[in-house]
């Protein structure tokens, strides 16, 4: 296996593993933040001891998110150093202003938050679950407008003495229209995945019947943040997925495995056999719909993929410019199939606990409980499918993955990093998983200690109201 | 101004301000198996710098992306060639904050033991391999044309560097006594203090033999005049610990990271990575920076936000300024 591949693995391991924490963290900060103010203007105990609850299931998830993003941002300089000379001027800005506007901002005031619950006014402790929301959101723009550039180069002139592309528009590298649209849709998603996690925790407790004061109405929230995440992300997918058609045709022929352009293009829903355009042989297709999702009109002209490989074989000279379609295929179905799964759960549930409703059913929970890992595997197919389908470019017609890797750097050395950085993730992702669940059972703390642990108070001997 | 010397200068303030603020944490977290005798005291210990850590580490994450977008070739090259070191630390950064956070949700010993063990070697291995990162960059590395580091690992370990790794190691657990002396109270504060003397003394070795060696190898007018201040402030430190003025004793180790780190900022400039194979290939303030449209947009954002970052942050430390007591540590 050679440096390209091993440092394709890393970045893949790496960025997955760091999604599977950070729409929990985007979700529950927000789902934290209105809980705690639902305290603050009601003052019923029920919803201090969600805040507390729920306010430590996300710690948890945060603490790992935090510490997957350092190597995010170091590993473009170690493994991908010919990249970063490439883009540094343009795609290096979004990354520290990121550092400057959204991770000060969520590190120093999720400190505070954790250890103020007895050393700020209570308005003020509200202020900084509010400021760590608002700085994950933050976080998450400037991430996406630096990747939007890999998809959909703007705002840049290619410099060809210096070898690099070097920014000439800042205001459009953030208003891309790739960021624009991919912006809701990752929000969305992270608003179904804190959701979910919501129902299926709640769940949990509703089927032992245990504290429903606190888990019905967080319950309530959960399922009410999964269905408009839901929504959202049917209307943002969509108008993300004519961006794409738009900005990178390929990637959108890719997801349908569509070979030759095509009016009225159908979508298949499963196929069988191979994807390589041969003898595709689709189970259930539904006709019209890729034209829409693709132009907006089911008669509009959707480009396939030889043509387009042979329009960029003049343009970009000799070579193959398609990614791999099994995986582009598939992870764009099941992108849609798991994150439909979860809105449905979400849904069902909502109908069966309706008005003070308990299910009977000795499965309904168990079912529901499980349907949490759901939105985890659409988010990672997701961001399977955008850098994947992006293939074989780095950065969208200008630079090739396979010029990115640094060119100094041996096999072995990444071989390690690799296997090393994966041990520590497997090992933590078991250790996060096991406290998750852990504090999930354990449930929220009784109204007395939620009380005394929340209040300003400057006697010199009464314990801290946290501590590590 | 030029605006690279601007962002040349802004970059060595956000590694300099790292190394003072993260290197108490580290030395926190180096010293919790010594001084730390028992769970509640391990606990006060973590505890002093439980609400800050985070926002400490934010300055490396945020000189990384100053140092991508500001000079975009410095960044490529020492995070590729330096690629071990940083794996070190990284793993050293993984395990630690981790650690903060999982330590106190476990109730068996042995869950806590390996807690501990993480945040100890979390601080160690960093603290230490910041200090080779530090001196390699200073005393340059082989560079080919495209300014890529063309040796190995073990030409990084060379005397210089590893002389620089026990430099920041011991200064940081200095550093982090101090801070202990000054956040503790009672028995944990007095045995910081002492431990404080003893380690400030060893540190002063290795902190005089680095500084020397990098003032006659790489040093000039600025570097001399800063490790000459770096010095005085380690002796000021040792004189105010020994008579119990931990707050001014903390300032002073903080004084002293802060010149040491600016006195080598001072020494590597104009370069930014001297190439020791073929000076022509050395990366310069000039060489490796982005352009004047980046630099220049990055100026406004860091016109307008570190002032903004400062001051809250500034603000955090003045809320939790309460020492913490071992007998208020919540027995849970």
């Amino acid at each position: 296996m050679d440096v390209l591949d091993l440092a394709r693995m890393q970045f893949g391991v790496t960025t997955v593993y760091h999604f599977l924490f950070v729409p929990v963290t985007i979700g529950l900060s927000l789902l934290v933040a209105i809980l705690q103010t639902l305290w603050r203007t009601t003052h019923k105990s029920a919803y201090l001891r969600a805040t507390k609850f729920w306010g430590k299931l996300f710690l948890i998830n945060i603490a790992m998110g935090i510490v997957t993003g350092i190597v995010q941002e170091f590993q473009f300089g170690m493994n991908w150093s010919a990249y970063s000379r490439f883009v540094g001027d343009v795609f290096g800005a979004p990354l520290a202003f990121e550092a400057l506007v959204a991770f000060f901002l969520e590190s120093t005031f999720i400190g505070v938050w954790i250890f103020g619950w007895d050393r700020l006014k209570p308005g003020l402790h509200l202020a900084c679950i509010w400021l760590v929301a608002f700085g994950t959101m933050a976080s998450a723009y400037f991430i996406l407008a630096a990747n939007a550039f890999m998809q959909n180069p703007v705002g840049y002139q290619l410099n060809e003495t210096a070898g690099r592309a070097e920014l000439t528009d800042f205001g459009a590298v953030l208003t891309n229209p790739v960021a624009l649209a991919a912006f809701p849709h990752t929000v969305f998603a992270a608003w179904l995945t804190a959701g979910t996690v919501v129902v299926a925790v709640s769940g949990y407790h509703f089927m032992h019947r245990r504290d429903l004061d606190v888990h019905r109405p967080a319950m309530r929230l959960g399922i009410l943040t999964t269905i408009v995440g839901g929504l959202g992300l049917v209307l943002s997918g969509d108008s993300l997925g004519k961006v794409m058609t738009a900005t990178q045709p390929m990637k959108m022929a890719a997801a349908e495995a569509l070979y030759q352009t095509t009016y009225n293009a159908p979508f298949s829903i499963l196929t069988i056999g191979s994807l390589d355009g041969s003898r595709g042989t689709p189970i259930i297709e539904i006709p019209g719909l890729l034209s829409f999702l693709a132009t907006g009109s089911f008669n509009g002209e959707v480009q396939g993929i030889n043509d387009l490989n042979a329009q960029y074989q003049d343009l970009y000279g000799p070579g193959e410019y398609v990614p791999y379609i099994p995986l582009t295929y598939w992870s764009f179905r099941a992108m849609i199939g798991f994150g439909m799964l979860a809105v449905a759960m979400a849904v069902i549930v909502w109908w069966f606990t309706r008005r003070g409703r308990l299910p009977e059913h000795r499965l309904f929970w168990p079912i529901a409980m499980w349907m949490a890992v759901t939105p985890f595997l659409a988010n990672s197919a997701g961001w399977i499918f955008t850098e994947m389908g992006r293939q074989p470019w780095v950065v969208f017609s200008l630079y090739q993955t396979s010029e990115a890797v640094s060119p100094r750097v041996g096999a072995p050395t990444v071989a390690i990093s690799f296997i090393g950085f994966t041990l520590v993730y497997l090992v933590l992702a078991v250790v996060a998983l096991r406290l998750f669940l852990r504090f999930a059972k354990a449930g929220p703390p009784d109204e007395e200690g939620a009380m005394a642990t929340s209040s300003p108070s400057d006697d010199p001997d009464k314990p801290m109201a946290f501590a590590y | 101004m030029e605006l690279t010397t601007l962002w040349f200068t802004l970059i060595a303030v956000l590694f300099t301000g790292y190394f003072i603020l993260e290197g108490f944490d580290f030395g926190v977290g180096i010293l919790l198996p010594v001084l730390g005798r028992d769970n509640r005291q391990r606990r006060a210990m973590i505890n002093t710098i439980g609400p800050v850590w985070d926002g400490n580490e934010v300055w490396v994450i945020t000189a990384g992306g100053a140092m991508f977008a500001a000079f975009p070739h410095w960044y490529a090259s020492l995070f590729s060639g330096f690629y071990m070191l940083f794996f070190a630390i990284l793993v050293g950064l993984i395990i630690r904050g981790t650690a903060f956070e999982y330590r106190g949700k476990g109730d068996t010993d042995r869950w806590r033991r390996n807690w501990d063990r993480c945040l100890f070697t979390g601080s160690v291995v960093p603290a230490f391999v910041w200090g080779v990162v530090v001196a390699n960059l200073v005393r340059g590395v082989p560079l080919d044309a495209n300014f890529d580091y063309t040796g190995s690992i073990w030409g990084l370990l060379n005397g210089y560097a590893l002389l620089g790794g026990l430099t920041t190691l011991l200064l940081f657990s200095t550093h982090g006594a101090y801070f202990l002396h000054l956040r503790t109270t009672g028995d944990l504060a007095d045995r910081a203090r002492r431990l404080g003397w003893k380690l400030g003394v060893a540190t002063a070795v290795p902190v005089l033999a680095f500084l020397l060696w990098t003032q006659i190898a790489h040093g000039n007018g600025a570097s001399l005049v800063l490790i000459v201040l770096a010095v005085l402030a380690l002796a000021a430190g040792l004189v105010l610990d020994y008579k119990d003025r931990s707050g001014w004793a903390f300032a002073a180790t903080a004084l002293t990271i802060g010149s040491a780190s600016a006195a080598v900022f001072c020494a590597l400039w104009p370069d930014v990575l001297p190439s020791t194979s073929d000076a022509a290939n050395s990366l310069t303030h000039e060489n490796a920076a982005a352009t004047q449209k980046t630099l220049g947009i990055m100026s406004w954002a860091a016109v307008v936000f570190l002032p903004v970052i400062l001051l809250y942050q500034g603000w955090t430390y003045w809320v939790f300024r309460k020492r913490v007591m071992v007998e208020r540590i919540p027995v849970a």
